[in-house]
């Protein structure tokens, strides 16, 4: 599966590897329902090192990814911005 | 999945809107790629923003640096004169433009790595441009509409998915760069209003008080010569300027 990390780029996972990235998944999400900055930083962090230990993709290979995660340093803020309806791509 | 299924869906819905799609994908091939220039020219010119703005901000700290070095020199020199209170004065001026430093050197590194994120988008969808432009060119030359539409769907989503990424990573470096720019342009005005540099401009009251306490010291010494060379406690002499002591 392809995964891109935003601001980051595109890697490529073995498919058995979905299964821990939603194990994480749930956590960061439990952590944004909950309002957990700390929590939802190191959840993301997790998930963000989970994605970076697959293969980069090279630059010039166009694919669309399967499935997206914020920036690494992104905060609980700027994540809901983006998923709110308007945040996520300007102009 | 969670936040990333939410993430990943709304993401791809934003980035399909990034490029239009005729019905025969050869034709709108063309447009895409302008479009796609188009947002390169864009990214390139937010990155040169950036640096501007980073230099203003290297131009001010350094002037601030400035001060403090000249502040604290007067401090000094106001201590060896005796005069405790204009030390303080001139230590309290060099504390306040310490913060303003401390806040200048962060932004400083927050545009520095905005710089660095957007640098590396811009190679990123360079080469991706780039490989679009190659794949257009086959596209265009061997296949039919039917055989494209397969073809270049996947170049499309890859292309679309950059663009939407860069897009992103503009937008935030120019809203840290509008923070930046609201602050480097209040540190101007209290750079402009005196508050900050006074101090280390000729006429501020630090230095007409110091230049006075060395006028006064240097009196002191000429008067202190003077009387060793005329001599104390003797009448006013018969002639001032003859010179020796005898």
């Amino acid at each position: 599966m392809i995964v891109r990390i935003l601001g980051e780029g595109q890697y490529r996972l073995a498919d058995g590897e979905s299964e821990r990235l939603n194990a994480v998944d749930d956590r960061v999400m439990v952590a944004a329902q909950d309002g957990d900055e700390d929590a939802f930083r190191i959840a993301l962090r997790e998930l963000v090192e989970l994605v970076r230990a697959g293969d980069p993709v090279p630059a010039e290979e166009l694919l669309p990814s399967d499935a997206v995660i914020p920036a690494p340093d992104a905060d609980l803020v700027e994540s809901e911005r983006l998923l709110s309806d308007e945040g996520l791509i300007p102009g | 999945m969670g936040l990333i299924q939410r993430f990943t869906t709304i993401f791809k819905a934003k980035a399909s809107k990034m490029l239009d799609k005729a019905e025969d994908p050869r034709e709108t091939l063309d447009y895409s790629y302008e479009r796609q220039l188009e947002l390169l020219q864009k990214v390139r010119r937010g990155v040169a923003d950036v640096a501007t703005s980073r230099k203003r901000i290297e131009l001010q700290a350094a002037k601030l640096e400035q001060s403090v070095t000249k502040l604290d020199g007067q401090a000094r020199q106001a201590l060896g004169a005796g005069r405790e209170d204009l030390a303080r004065t001139a230590l309290e001026r060099k504390k306040a433009v310490q913060t303003q430093l401390q806040g200048l050197d962060q932004q400083r590194q927050q545009l520095e790595t905005e710089q660095q994120k957007l640098t590396e988008a811009e190679q990123r969808l360079s080469a991706k441009v780039e490989a679009f432009r190659t794949q257009k060119e086959t596209v265009k030359a061997q296949y039919t509409a039917a055989e494209a539409q397969v073809k270049i769907n996947e170049a499309f989503g890859g292309i679309s998915e950059e663009m939407a990424d860069v897009g992103l990573s503009l937008q935030r470096a120019q809203d840290k760069t509008e923070q930046m720019q609201a602050r480097a342009g209040a540190i101007d005005e209290l750079l402009a209003s005196g508050a900050l540099e006074d101090m280390t401009q000729t006429g501020d009251p630090i230095d007409r008080e110091l230049a006075a306490i060395a006028q006064t010291s240097e009196v002191d010494a000429e008067l202190a010569a003077l009387k060793k060379e005329i001599g104390p406690g003797e009448g006013p002499p018969e002639q001032i300027g003859s010179g020796q002591p005898s």
